[in-house]
């Protein structure tokens, strides 16, 4: 068989996966619907987070990005990680001791005003929806390359297959498609970086890997890239071109916005 | 709604007006908590991978090819954030059983 022909077979099997789970989930109330029931095991929870953490942009692109940026891209990964400390220390205990699904339903209640409640979908409605058009962007891109056709064409196809699996299954569809997503996806990041990492310093390990020594020229593999960064006119690897003052905000950017994921607050 | 803490009522997020007394010393060890690790946090992530990389890059991680400030950027600061949820969550149970507001007690 081809690469084409794999590619189909397997992305059929995934998806065919995904609307399996889809179907076999179906919410019957409103308690399934918007919170699967409360009856999601941690561990599960835990998954369909992590699923939501790995989104779009993450799978297509920001693994390549990060590596390539050097120390810039701690933006990235201090931002997004750091964000869930915010999140499990300030935000999510509260919502979960109060009962509310969602963050407007909080603020409405908390606040006895149904003022504050409008203002709260409001917002939500708007960060949902930027962030929803730049993972539609993505899901059009990897449709575009998959089936060959035009990412407008492919962003339609991935929101019927979305809306199809969200409407059937409400939240305990998605948690569980997310599960399965997850195990997917973590599969297909571990692969590349462990071989890569063995191919490179002999460690099975990637982060340890990463601080190893290049097997080819015997020295560390970062002393390495600081060199070839600097032999291209780069700043070194390991200290980045931005400044501290931006990396600084943009990090506390990253790390209030990962906070404030609608989608990812739900799951508490 | 029962005011008692002792109830599944979750007395945190009532108006301070109509909270039991006993909720006053559990929100201040709350507050305890959540200041040192916010501290733990800050220092790790804002002040050695982004403040202080700088200096903390002239030492390296022991055996490894990693400058310490950088280190603590890219990986480090991931590991102490996982930890420090874990020991929230642990600090945190801890509490809610001391004071009978535990989830289990529903």
């Amino acid at each position: 068989m081809t690469v084409q022909a794999w590619t189909f077979v397997l992305v059929g099997l995934s998806f065919a996966l995904y609307i399996g789970i889809a179907i076999w989930s179906r919410a019957n109330t409103t308690s399934e619907f918007y919170v699967a029931g409360k009856g999601v095991s941690p561990l599960a929870n835990g998954m369909a987070t992590a699923a939501d953490w790995m989104s779009a942009a993450s799978f297509i692109s920001m693994a390549g990005i990060i590596s390539f940026s050097g120390y810039d891209g701690s933006v990235y990964l201090m931002g997004w990680t750091g964000g869930y400390v915010l999140l499990a220390l300030l935000l999510a205990p509260y919502l979960r001791k109060f009962g509310a699904y969602t963050v407007p339903d909080f603020v409405g209640d908390r606040y006895y005003s149904q003022t504050a409640r409008i203002v709260a979908v409001v917002c939500a409605i708007f960060v949902s929806f930027t962030y929803v058009a730049g993972q539609m962007r993505g899901v059009g891109i990897v449709f575009s390359r998959f089936l060959e056709v035009d990412i407008t064409v492919g962003v339609a196809i991935g929101m019927g297959i979305v809306f199809f699996y969200a409407v059937l299954g409400g939240m305990k569809g998605i948690t569980y498609t997310q599960v399965a997503q997850y195990c997917v996806l973590i599969f297909a990041y571990l692969v590349p970086a462990i071989f890569l990492s063995l191919l490179i310093t002999g460690n099975v390990i990637p982060q340890i890997g990463f601080g190893g020594v290049d097997q080819t020229s015997g020295t560390f593999l970062l002393d390495r890239l600081n060199d070839l960064h600097q032999d291209l006119g780069f700043a070194a690897y390991t200290s980045g071109e931005k400044s501290t003052i931006d990396i600084f905000f943009i990090t506390a950017a990253l790390m209030a916005g990962t906070a404030g994921l609608p989608h990812v607050i739900i799951r508490f | 709604m029962s005011e008692s803490s002792g109830q599944s009522t979750p007395a945190m997020t009532l108006p301070p007006d109509r909270r039991p007394a006993s909720s006053e010393g559990y929100w201040r060890k709350n507050l305890t908590y959540l200041g040192g690790l916010m501290s733990v946090w800050f220092v790790i992530s804002y002040g050695a991978g982004i403040l202080f990389v700088e200096p903390l890059n002239a030492f390296r991680l022991p055996g490894t090819g990693f400058p310490l400030g950088f280190w603590f950027a890219q990986q480090g600061s991931i590991y102490v954030f996982v930890v420090l949820i874990f020991v929230y969550v642990y600090l945190m149970n801890r509490l809610d059983r001391e004071f009978g507001v535990d989830e289990d007690a529903e």
